[in-house]
């Protein structure tokens, strides 16, 4: 009985702003857009830290990277023409790392050289990742066909090979794929397994493999190509003698992983001159990813009571102006017998509704825009339950706050008065 | 037996600095079933004296009994309860809420009273036929004539079963035909046992009203009583 005359009031003030479509629709506007852009920021913010921390990830939580990084000096010095720069991790980084370390589970090495490749007449250009079979222990990626090379032939250095799906389906296309041997620079190497590979970037690190890539056991790129090659950059060639590009370091523990970071640091520090490596820790990207999703939450969270703010205040203005225009009805009312809070509880719920209905709409809005942003811009967008109904209980909120004014302005007419208002 | 007794009623309402003494003791008492015209020229205090019987008003001082309960000095919540059970009231200008259905402003008071849907649109059903407007009931007032719109107000005054009704120059809107018409329903109203006060300076139709009370200066002037 209580629960349906509650309903019915409800009906009341629907009809009640039904009089007046243009006016409660215009009104409800600044809701919609609030609740509207808040869902759709909560979804694209959403998506890109979850995208984000997803790439952090596949690098691996345990993990510590090391790269070879060009020094600022030898950047400006190598467009002299027939320079050769020398920089970068070596053979005994390596090794010192592997020994140097207790908490250290497992290194792999690995040497990145850029090769164009042939078979028959498809030809693709590979960045050949020379490394032992550690890096697929370290970046494990799931192996479509065949295998992956083993610790005898690394040290045998054999000349086989291991592509990623793309490289496979650029090269071999329609051929037997394992067992093929394709020609890499002026060598020919067996395709012995497939991969699927991870592309992208996780912060600011490269994810450590690539579409292109081809995995070849380092010994042999150490035999075949050597550590010395040339790049041609807008028209100059510069030589580079670079032993290792990177070196990935697994931990045994992830409370362990900062520590030896800074201990690797610390090493490689007392024996390069330059600062021509660097180290990253996926952990630390993560923390800080997960640092920024709070910050951006919040940004988010003020932009979005700003707009429920501004929508707020708009349904109390016309509400306002709304007890002013029906003062002669609150005078009838309170003359047949209507009570003060009567008279509040009719507003209030009609502010309410006004506000419930704009959050709904607001919410198809929200949801309808990341669809639209996923479907044409690619970008991964997640409604998330509290994405939803965080807003949607903000908009009745707000209906509640800014109608209580008008609401209890309209309680306060005097009814004598109202009655003879115009 | 009395339905209202005046005991010494004052008002005075503060005007800026200047005090207007609307009432100045006022002892008077309507008996139940009866039919009085208030008359007396503007300023006399017949209006205050209508809000005042109508619990829209507090006297400064005295006592009013309504039904011999002291509602002089109760609060908002409990006048409202007052008028919601024991008056009915008709305005000059009508005074209906011009956005709902003629159906709507007659189940306004049982609205109020806590009936549900059904039971309310059966009776405001009942009292629209009752005034002879069971053909109107889904039109809006504004698409009604003046007398149509009045016996609306007198139907929806109606509604709630009071024992009172207060009417406020009911017929000063009305071409003269269409107000006997009206007088002729409160009369029979008050055949029916309702205690009728009305308000009017026009003495054809103060002549309707089985009594008759003059005012002058917030004093009673002159009464007559059959």
């Amino acid at each position: 009985m209580k629960q349906s005359r509650f309903i019915r009031n409800i009906w009341l003030g629907i009809e009640n702003l039904l009089l007046h479509k243009l006016r409660s629709f215009l009104t409800m506007l600044g809701v919609v857009f609030g609740v509207g852009s808040v869902v759709a920021m909560l979804a694209v913010g959403e998506g890109a830290s979850k995208e984000a921390l997803n790439q952090i990830q596949k690098l691996g939580s345990n993990n510590i990277i090391v790269s070879s990084i060009k020094s600022i000096e030898e950047e400006s010095s190598s467009t002299q023409h027939s320079h050769m720069s020398i920089y970068g991790l070596t053979y005994l980084d390596h090794e010192r790392i592997s020994e140097g370390f207790k908490n250290i589970r497992k290194v792999a090495p690995a040497k990145l050289i850029r090769k164009e490749s042939r078979l028959g007449s498809n030809t693709l250009e590979l960045r050949i990742v020379g490394t032992t079979q550690e890096w697929f222990e370290l970046v494990p990626r799931q192996i479509l066909a065949g295998r992956v090379y083993n610790k005898k032939e690394d040290l045998e250095s054999s000349a086989v090979t291991v592509l990623t799906e793309y490289g496979a389906r650029k090269l071999l296309a329609t051929r037997n794929t394992i067992g093929q041997t394709i020609k890499i620079g002026g060598d020919y190497f067996e395709v012995i397994g497939i991969i699927k590979s991870e592309s992208g970037q996780a912060g600011n690190i490269q994810i450590p493999d690539q579409q292109i890539d081809a995995y070849i056991p380092l010994s042999t790129v150490r035999q075949y190509y050597g550590d010395i090659f040339s790049k041609r950059t807008a028209g100059s060639r510069t030589r580079e003698l670079v032993e290792l590009h990177q070196i990935i370091v697994q931990v045994d523990k992830t409370e362990n992983v900062v520590q030896t970071a800074a201990g690797i640091e610390r090493m490689l520090q007392s024996f390069h001159e330059k600062k021509d490596y660097e180290v990253n820790v996926p952990l630390a990207l993560l923390k800080q990813a997960e640092a920024t999703k709070r910050t951006f939450n919040i940004v988010l969270g003020s932009i979005a009571s700003i707009s429920l703010l501004v929508g707020g205040i708009g349904i109390m203005n016309i509400m306002l102006a709304s007890v002013t225009e029906r003062t002669r009805e609150i005078g009838i009312r309170r003359a047949i017998g209507a009570k003060r809070k009567q008279i509040i509880i009719q507003f209030l719920i009609e502010t309410v509704v006004l506000s419930t209905l704009g959050g709904i709409v607001g919410l198809a809005l929200g949801i309808a825009i990341p669809c639209i942003i996923t479907y044409f811009a690619k970008m991964p967008t997640v409604i998330t339950v509290e994405s939803i109904l965080l807003p949607f209980f903000i908009s009745v909120g707000v209906g509640i706050v800014f109608g209580l004014y008008p609401a209890a302005s309209a309680a306060k007419v005097d009814p004598i008065v109202a009655l003879r208002h115009e | 037996m009395n339905i209202i007794r005046f005991d010494n009623i004052h008002k005075t309402y503060e005007m800026g600095t200047q005090q207007v003494k609307a009432l100045n003791g006022v002892n008077v008492s309507f008996a139940k079933g009866s039919f009085w015209a208030i008359m007396g020229p503007s300023g006399s205090g017949k209006s205050t004296m209508m809000n005042i019987l109508g619990c829209l008003d507090r006297p400064t001082s005295g006592q009013y009994f309504l039904e011999d309960q002291d509602v002089s000095l109760l609060n908002d919540d409990s006048l409202s309860d007052i008028r919601l059970k024991y008056v009915g009231f008709i305005f000059q200008s009508f005074n209906l809420i011009p956005q709902l259905t003629v159906q709507r402003n007659i189940e306004l008071p049982l609205y109020y009273l806590g009936l549900d849907a059904e039971e309310s649109r059966k009776q405001a059903k009942e009292m629209a036929l009752k005034v002879g407007l069971g053909d109107r009931l889904n039109h809006r007032p504004s698409e009604l004539s003046g007398g149509q719109m009045q016996r609306v107000a007198i139907a929806r005054a109606l509604a709630g079963e009071p024992h009172i009704i207060l009417a406020d120059e009911p017929t000063g809107n009305l071409d003269s035909s269409t107000g006997e018409q009206i007088m002729d329903l409160l009369a029979e109203l008050n055949s029916e046992g309702k205690t009728i006060i009305m308000i009017t300076h026009e003495p054809n139709i103060a002549a309707y009203a089985k009594n008759r009370l003059h005012m002058k200066d917030g004093f009673i002037d002159s009464i007559e009583e059959n």
